[in-house]
């Protein structure tokens, strides 16, 4: 599809009447701006499904029979959730980031984890800290007698957690989660400050080249409004497909 | 005469000092129905729960058709696939329809067939008159349907014994008819079944033999028409006294 005809609008306008969204008509900028969109996407769909799979994986360690087991997962989510995330992230990206890298060419340090993974492991981990307690609440209102009753007809624990509880604990679950998520599609944009190159990190280049910090604030106000939309749109789907009729959770 | 069931000897339970069970003993033998009656919090629900290690025992023995209940190395769910449980609540699992409900475990569990299995849980949802609501979910059946989903639930594992735990006690009185008669059938086909019950008439009809707990003990027992008519414990008289 030839889209020429829009950038040369985009092109007009700055013209006629100096508002500059060079994302549009420069296509360098829109390259750039386009990489960071994508990046942020990309950032922000992992980091979603990796803190729900530590939200489901931590909630069923917490009924685990070892204390020690226990004792460390309420360390971590204390530590994640009683600490700022940026800090959390400064702390991943510079003092194990430095750990975890090698003398390179030149006497330079080579790390091994790039900025983009760093980000990726602690905005996980901060968000599924918060995941584990939303889904600790939910299993917590599961009646223990459905629990039985699975028991009864020969369920393993983590049976009897996959096929009842935790579907059930979901449901009840789902509003606290979206919230979470919702926070967390939000924070993706602190890894700014460890230079991966996201949305708000490339639109700081692009106004620091152009100029037009007004108009790129715009654009980012508008891009994380429809980032933020479609996943409360696919949360309310999701709620609306989970819904059983005459169950109230 | 050849190996009772379900062989209970001199068991013993106590939840935090307080003992609830003490000292129980009864044989089940195949194709017998028991009645266990006794007043609330004598130990009934435990009894049965003690059957299928739900709870585990203090002392004493449970041997279900010749697998020792209270052993550690118990294959617990060899021992739940013989022994279906029934429970006041119903207890289903309310996201699922209740044809779902019915083919879960022997699927998720036995790792039987779906097709199979789907065949068999059509046709007791049939058994326990039930036609037409395969689709529907237990919030959207009433207590007595939701109590026969439940049996139908139990029976898909095909067990040998069924244990029913004050199944009509949540009902109301129209609704418990029904659920009688499906109990009543299945004792009619010959399963073996161990029933908690406040209906003394059903216990009366159904029961080869009649047990009443007090206190976690068994006070009297005996064949329904001799226990009811010429019960000789005056506690077993006194609660009969209240009950009938
Ligand atoms: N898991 C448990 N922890 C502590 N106490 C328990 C537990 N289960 C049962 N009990 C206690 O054991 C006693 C016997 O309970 P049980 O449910 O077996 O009685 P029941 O004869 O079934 O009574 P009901 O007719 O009211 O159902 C009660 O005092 C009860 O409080
Ligand atoms: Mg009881």
């Amino acid at each position: 599809m030839d889209f020429s005809p829009l950038w040369d609008w985009f092109r007009w306008l700055n013209g006629a009447t100096g508002i500059k969204l060079t994302i549009f008509y420069d296509s360098f900028d829109r390259w750039r701006f386009f990489y960071g969109f994508l990046t942020s996407v990309r950032l922000q769909a992992t980091c979603l499904a990796l803190s729900v799979v530590v939200g489901v994986v931590g909630a069923w360690l917490q009924g685990a029979r070892s204390r020690i087991l226990r004792g460390a997962l309420q360390g971590y989510i204390q530590f994640f959730r009683n600490t700022p995330p940026l800090v959390q992230l400064y702390f991943f990206y510079f003092a194990l980031g430095y750990v975890l890298s090698v003398e390179g060419d030149g006497g330079l340090r080579q790390t091994l984890v790039s900025s983009f993974a760093w980000a990726v492991i602690c905005l996980s981990l901060y968000a599924g800290a918060f995941n584990i307690e939303i889904f600790r609440a939910g299993i917590e209102a599961v009646p223990k007698e459905t629990v039985e009753a699975a028991e009864a007809l020969g369920y393993s624990r983590l049976g009897a957690y996959v096929y009842i509880v935790l579907p059930l604990a979901f449901r009840i679950s789902l509003p606290a989660l979206n919230n979470n998520l919702v926070n967390l599609v939000k924070t993706t944009t602190i890894s700014y400050a460890i230079a991966v190159p996201e949305m708000l990190y490339v639109a700081n280049q692009i106004w620091s080249d152009e100029v037009n910090v007004p108009e790129m604030m715009n654009v980012l106000l508008i891009a994380y409004v429809s980032l933020v939309g479609v996943v409360v749109l696919v949360m309310n789907k999701w709620e609306r497909a989970l819904r059983v009729p005459g169950y109230v959770s | 005469m050849t190996e009772p069931l379900i062989r209970i000897q001199d068991i013993h339970k106590s939840f935090a000092k307080v003992e609830v069970l003490s000292g129980i003993s009864m044989d089940v033998a195949k194709g017998e129905v028991v009645c266990v009656i006794g007043p609330s919090g004598s130990g009934k629900s435990t009894l049965l729960r003690c059957v299928n290690a739900l709870v585990p025992i203090d002392k004493g023995s449970i041997v279900v058709d010749g697998q020792e209940v209270h052993d550690p190395k118990l294959d617990k769910l060899a021992l739940r696939r013989k022994v279906g449980m029934v429970f006041q609540q119903y207890n289903l699992f309310p996201h699922k329809t209740a044809l779902e409900n019915v083919m879960m475990a022997p699927v998720h569990v036995l790792k039987q067939d779906k097709k199979e299995v789907e065949a068999r849980a059509r046709g007791l949802i049939k058994k326990v008159r039930l036609e037409g609501k395969e689709s529907s979910y237990p919030g959207e059946l009433s207590g007595g349907q939701q109590q026969r989903v439940a049996i139908a639930r139990s029976l898909a594992m095909q067990p040998e014994v069924m244990l029913f735990d004050e199944v009509t006690a949540a009902l109301d009185p129209e609704t418990v008819k029904e659920v009688l008669l499906a109990i009543r059938e299945l004792a009619e086909e010959g399963m073996t079944c161990m029933i908690v019950t406040h209906e003394m008439g059903f216990a009366r009809e159904i029961a080869g033999h009649v047990y009443f707990t007090d206190r976690g003990v068994i006070v009297e027992h005996g064949p329904p028409k001799e226990f009811f008519s010429g019960a000789k414990d005056p506690r077993t008289r006194q609660f009969l006294s209240q009950i009938l």
